[in-house]
């Protein structure tokens, strides 16, 4: 095991896989150069070169096509949106051609390349700028959409995601790039679908992903001072989505709060209640609970916006409303 | 902050509640299940019990109120607490990502947005749907337990898991059964399946006595003798003649004759007998109608109609229920003695064990007789004991000489 940031283990994930294949290539705004918007490429342009680590114009659109078109032709290319907000820009290739070109194609092509950036909000970057996409990504059939929330996940997915035959949205977070943790060493893979019980518990779940992940443990931190156990889910992946991981978990614990980043209609967490109460309808105890971004663009303020946004808080208040102690 | 206490519906019928008697003054400090009142329900006196642990504020109504259910009647909180209302706001924890539907339930909010919630309100929704969590009805099905007499202690009533955990841990049996060694799970069939909700459907809530009698047999026996020499068609088997004399009493004495439908006893005017049979993984009862008017050779033939048609599994459903009482025979067997279980809503079995040679002490004298003895299993919702007993001499009667059959 070796600590690092999930910053540098992106990158490691992106160096190594750079020197096992020579079709994985970079592609983006300031990714050589400049290192990367947020540092993730940093070195590559010297190690491998302008060939494969390729900084482009501010335009999206364009970019996020070339890289269909290279995918299309046997490259694995790996797309970098500064943000994913900035992706709006390029929704048009990601949904109307790279994911669809499998199967309008009857089989024949492939698009096998990797987008990526961070999602959601950081610290007053205001509305514009801080939203969370993947519900949106995840309602396209024909992509998948990882979005580890650890350093080890980071990696892992990354490499996986980068070796799939397929599309693939990765989504980061700004505010993850300086989480620390501890990384496998080596050439490490984690398979795309599948969820990661983050911490075992017996009294209720708390499903999470990326930026939720590190609330939904403080929040069983404080439920275990009060003696109730709660059992963290990391999805891991939005789409395909883990429902087993979900399902033995909540059959265990009878209550569920779903938390995430971005805003409650037609989120991810209305799937997974979805999926709980299709499936283990006589397991619940209680009703699942979610807690979500506020429904509302995301406030500038810097106190609406803490307001607007998931924390420890509000993950504990809604464990105990589905235990019946609120 | 402050909980207030509710009439709870303390049987499944109650709408109102009269708190006879409060049994913690105000200012008591209560725990968890401490019991705050009785209150008369439209059944019995029942105890009210705290939900939450702290102090008794307050009465709200005074000993001998009557008062609806879900109505409160008191107030637990801290010690000096403002139990006025405009106690301080809530949480972070109201925005509209976890609210909830409360389903119709009636989770009241103190007046003036005070704290105050109510707890424990189980009173079954109109039409009798009781509120209660999935899992949680799940559980009562696995256990047995009936719904509408748990108090749920969820929003609006609901009933949760934990509103089950006492009742379910207080029922004797439930504990798993385990034991060592090789075995082979058998699946049910659906007679099996039939068989087993029937029976549980009589040992349960069937108030069951038995009367047992040794019959004397010499004379049946040789009345069956006599018979034989009629040659072939003569030939009948003491179940036959058992059954005749069976129908002959209960046209006697048609309280025996009877089901009990809740509401009613039906006392049927024709005889319809059952006959147990066993057969080749469990057992079956066809029912000879109107036996108590049919002659001892019709009897008989078409007893052994139906035996043959119940072993091969080919008796019509019209064939097999409709009996107003059943004869179960086990002397073929070779069974002494045995009772039965009742076949609801019938009211009576008779089990018949097998005829051996005894010896009796007759005018003094001890001899040997053929003797059988047999056991009615009455319910007592519809037979008393003396009932049961008269019937019984008739039969004996009947079989102690035959001849009387035919009078």
């Amino acid at each position: 095991m070796v600590t690092m940031t999930y910053r540098d283990a992106l990158n490691e994930a992106l160096r190594e896989e750079m020197q096992r294949d020579e079709r994985v290539f970079l592609m983006g705004e300031e990714v050589g150069e400049y290192d990367g918007a947020y540092k993730v490429s940093r070195g590559l342009l010297k190690e491998f070169g302008p060939m494969r680590v390729v900084d482009t114009p501010i335009a999206e659109l364009g970019f996020t096509g070339l890289g269909a078109g290279a995918a299309m032709v046997g490259l694995r290319p790996v797309i970098e949106l500064m943000t994913w907000n900035f992706a709006l820009l390029a929704i048009d290739q990601i949904v109307n051609s790279i994911a669809k070109l499998r199967y309008m194609s009857g089989g024949q092509v492939s698009v096998p390349m990797v987008i990526r950036g961070p999602n959601g909000a950081a610290l007053q970057l205001a509305a514009q700028h801080s939203q969370a996409f993947e519900a949106w990504y995840a309602y396209i059939p024909g992509l998948k959409v990882v979005m580890p929330a650890t350093p080890a996940d980071a990696k892992g997915l990354l490499k996986s995601a980068i070796r799939d035959d397929d599309p693939v949205v990765f989504m980061e977070g700004e505010m993850l790039y300086n989480l620390k943790g501890e990384v496998p060493e080596g050439d490490i893979t984690i398979p795309i679908g599948s969820a990661d019980v983050k911490r075992a518990g017996s009294d209720v779940t708390i499903v999470c992903h990326s930026k939720t992940v590190a609330p939904a443990l403080k929040a069983a931190d404080r439920l275990a001072e009060e003696d109730i156990s709660a059992e963290v889910v990391d999805l891991r992946t939005i789409r395909p989505m883990d429902t087993d991981t979900i399902l033995t978990s909540v059959s265990k614990t009878n209550r569920c709060v779903v938390a995430e980043e971005g805003w409650p209609f037609c989120g991810v967490g209305a799937q997974v209640v979805d999926n709980i109460q299709r499936n283990i309808f006589d397991e619940l105890d209680a009703p699942v609970i979610r807690v979500t971004g506020e429904d509302v663009p995301m406030p500038y303020n810097k106190r609406l916006e803490k307001a607007a946004k998931v924390d420890a808080t509000k993950i504990v208040a809604a464990a105990k409303r589905v235990l019946y102690l609120e | 902050m402050a909980t207030k206490v509710v009439m709870e519906a303390l049987s499944p019928t109650m709408e109102e509640g009269r708190l006879v008697e409060w049994k913690m003054a105000e200012g008591a400090k209560v725990s968890v299940g401490d019991v705050l009142a009785e209150v008369e329900t439209d059944k019995a006196i029942m105890e009210l019990v705290a939900r939450v642990d702290g102090t008794l504020l307050k009465h709200l109504v005074p000993a001998g109120s009557t008062v609806p259910v879900a109505d409160p009647v008191g107030i637990i909180g801290e010690p000096g607490e403002d139990i006025s209302g405009g106690s301080e706001g809530g949480g972070s924890s109201e925005g509209s990502d976890i609210s909830e539907g409360s389903g119709g339930g009636d989770v009241g909010e103190g007046s003036g947005g005070g704290e105050a919630v109510d707890v424990a309100v189980a009173a079954p929704l109109p039409g009798g749907r009781v509120k209660a969590s999935p899992l949680a009805r799940r559980m009562a099905e696995e256990q047995g337990i009936d719904l509408s007499s748990v108090t749920g202690s969820g929003p609006g009533g609901r009933i949760v898991k934990r509103d089950l955990a006492g009742v379910a841990h207080a029922r004797p049996g439930a504990a798993p059964v385990t034991a060592t060694g090789g075995f082979e799970d058998i699946p049910l069939s659906l007679m099996r399946k039939t068989i087993a909700k029937r029976l549980v459907e009589s040992i349960g809530p069937v108030p069951t006595f038995y009367l047992t009698v040794e019959i004397d047999m010499e004379r049946t026996w040789d009345a069956r003798e006599a018979l034989k020499l009629l040659g072939p068609d003569g030939k009948v088997s003491f179940n036959d003649i058992i059954i005749k004399a069976t129908a002959l009493a209960l046209k006697q004495h048609p309280e025996c004759n009877a089901w009990w439908q809740g509401d009613a006893i039906r006392q049927w005017y024709e005889v319809h007998l059952g006959m147990a049979v066993a057969i080749d993984g469990g057992l079956i009862t066809p029912v000879i109608r109107h036996a108590d008017q049919k002659s001892l050779r019709e009897i008989s033939a078409e007893a052994r109609v139906l035996a043959e048609k119940a072993r091969e599994r080919k008796l019509m459903p019209e064939e097999y229920t409709g009996a107003t009482f059943t004869v179960s025979n086990l002397g073929a067997f070779g069974i002494d003695h045995f009772t039965a279980i009742i076949n609801p809503p019938e009211a009576g079995i008779l089990a018949i064990g097998g005829i051996t040679q005894r010896p009796v002490v007759v005018d003094g004298e001890l001899v040997v007789r053929r003797r059988m003895p047999l056991t009615m299993s009455c319910d007592h919702r519809v037979i008393d004991g003396a009932m049961g007993a008269a019937f019984l001499q008739t039969l004996r009667a009947y079989l102690e000489n035959p001849l009387a059959m035919v009078w």
